[in-house]
């Protein structure tokens, strides 16, 4: 058994800083095991969210030497040598005490979208091949890494015009869906912000998930704006043909 | 909450400076190679461009065209502007690029810094629209030049396929192969593959649709989407690949047009 130095971030929303705790570590160790000892053996009072520490929940986002982490999909064998691990709470929620941040922020947003809304007399028979693509956004553990991690929120602080990557996904996968009947793509651009997005990917590189964020929900979906509110062949073939709505 | 906006939590984000960050990874040498290279590239280019000679080599029978000088304007239609031809060109494809989705990302942490990288803080003190405001709300124009990029493609599929014959003693074609007909077919592959996982292609041939296996046709374009995909989860190698070979098969050419290499013909 080794010892390694861990700096953990104590504080609440009037401040804090990082505190130095030494943890023994043994093999297969995740982060999440580490900030554990700690609250067993020298700071019960340490606040963290967790649950399920299968990196099935999306409760123990922080920010594990300075990226939007798992704590618990962490192993500290991925981590280098020889130096501290730091763990920090996300950056673009409001702190509420040490790892815990307030989260609400994304729940408003998500209760902005209108669920799924099936045609009238469906068929509820889908082929694969219209399943395959949506599925995918389904893996969403709404973990908020991505929001985190976004430049939009957490440089720019444009929370209130802007959904934010995983709703982005969560739109498409509505938008998607052969069987849905309304439309969002004037809430994708207005509200939702999309055009905000610059396509620069963090998203996709801190999901979890590995969901591709951007390639297959995003720019789909800034596409889908074009086709509606930029393309103007299609705005004026819309308007000679008098189809003004979805495909 | 008014109605309109996302949000009413108090915000906690905010501009972090540039620079500032937790993170003790190299995160600065994935931008700063892209910036060397997108810069390599454009002085390269604009110079390559700017001198209006040595675009074509036709030592030895070959008949090998830069692919900055494709197509060759002055030859086909007789325009001579008083600069170089290649400018009337160009703008396609440097327009193509510069709105392609990949190019963007890469440029807009390079380059501008928004961000640099992820989780590291940017300059304080900017604006940011995103691509809701000019100039950036132009990117919504990509499938634009995505079209006549393709129209550039099927030049240059001319020009290598071109570069396989050899003008004889009689003064007739014979088909032949030089190790420059290999560089601009494997140039112009090259830069298919980078156009064929193109976001907006990937789009328009089946992307837009929400059900595949609601029509005969829908069925088809499934296919073409699933296809497309496996060009677009690369495109970013093939920006690479596709930038770097244009490069070269114009240098190439250009040393063989000023004598400094010699092409070799294989038959
Ligand atoms: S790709 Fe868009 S949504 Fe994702 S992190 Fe970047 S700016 Fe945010
Ligand atoms: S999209 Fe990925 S990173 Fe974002 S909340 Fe869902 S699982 Fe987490
Ligand atoms: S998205 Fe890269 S070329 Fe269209």
């Amino acid at each position: 058994m080794s010892k390694r130095e861990f700096k953990v971030w104590r504080g609440d929303a009037a401040g804090g800083k990082f505190v130095s705790y030494p943890v023994d570590v043994e093999e297969g160790m995740v982060v999440l095991d580490a900030i554990h000892q700690i609250q067993r053996q020298q700071a019960p009072d340490l606040a963290c969210r967790w649950n399920c520490k299968a990196a099935k929940c999306g409760s123990c986002s922080a920010e594990v030497n300075g990226k939007p982490r798992l704590m618990c999909k962490t192993r500290l064998d991925s981590l280098p040598d020889g130096e501290p691990v730091t763990v920090h709470p996300m950056r673009s929620f409001p702190i509420m005490r040490d790892l815990v941040t307030d989260v609400a922020w994304n729940y408003t947003v998500n209760r902005k979208i209108p669920p799924f809304t099936p045609k009238k007399d469906t068929q509820w028979l889908m082929q694969q091949e219209d399943v395959d693509r949506v599925q995918e956004f389904r893996k969403c553990i709404e973990c908020f890494l991505c929001q985190n991690v976004c430049h939009v929120v957490r440089e720019h602080d444009k929370k209130d015009h802007f959904a934010g990557p995983r709703f982005f996904v969560r739109i498409a996968s509505l938008e998607m869906h052969p069987l849905d009947s309304l439309d969002r793509i004037p809430l994708l651009k207005k509200e939702a912000g999309l055009g905000l997005c610059n396509i620069t990917k963090c998203c996709t590189e801190v999901c979890p998930e590995e969901i591709h964020i951007t390639d297959n929900a995003i720019i789909p979906m800034k596409e889908r704006v074009v086709d509606r509110y930029y393309d103007p062949v299609q705005i004026v073939i819309r308007k000679l043909t008098g189809k003004d709505k979805k495909d | 909450m008014s109605d309109t906006s996302l949000a009413s939590a108090s915000a906690s984000g905010g501009p972090h400076g540039l620079g500032a960050t937790d993170r003790r990874d190299s995160w600065w040498l994935g931008p700063m190679l892209v910036f060397l290279g997108l810069v390599a590239f454009g002085v390269y280019s604009t110079w390559a461009a700017w001198t209006g000679t040595d675009y074509l080599l036709q030592s030895h029978g070959a008949y090998y065209l830069s692919p900055f000088y494709s197509p060759d304007v002055k030859d086909l239609f007789g325009i001579a502007p008083p600069f170089s031809f290649a400018f009337l060109i160009l703008w396609i494809p440097l327009g193509f690029r510069a709105t392609c989705y990949y190019y963007r990302k890469s440029y807009y942490r390079a380059f501008f810094l928004d961000p640099v990288a992820c989780a590291v803080g940017e300059p304080k003190g900017r604006t940011y629209r995103g691509e809701t405001a000019f100039p950036f709300i132009l990117q919504n124009m990509h499938r634009y030049f995505f079209y006549l990029a393709t129209i550039v493609l099927l030049f240059l599929w001319f020009d290598a396929l071109r570069a396989f014959f050899f003008t004889g003693p009689g003064g007739h074609l014979q088909f032949g192969m030089g190790v420059g007909s290999i560089i601009m077919l494997l140039n112009v592959i090259a830069l298919s593959a980078f156009s064929m996982g193109c976001n907006s292609f990937r789009h328009l041939i089946g992307g837009k649709m929400d059900c595949f296996s609601c029509s005969g046709a829908a069925r088809t374009r499934y296919k073409l989407w699933k296809g497309v995909s496996v060009f677009n989860l690369r495109h970013q190698e093939w920006a690479w690949i596709s930038l770097f070979s244009v490069g070269l098969t114009d240098l190439y050419i250009r040393l063989c047009c000023m004598g400094i290499i010699h092409d070799v013909r294989i038959f």
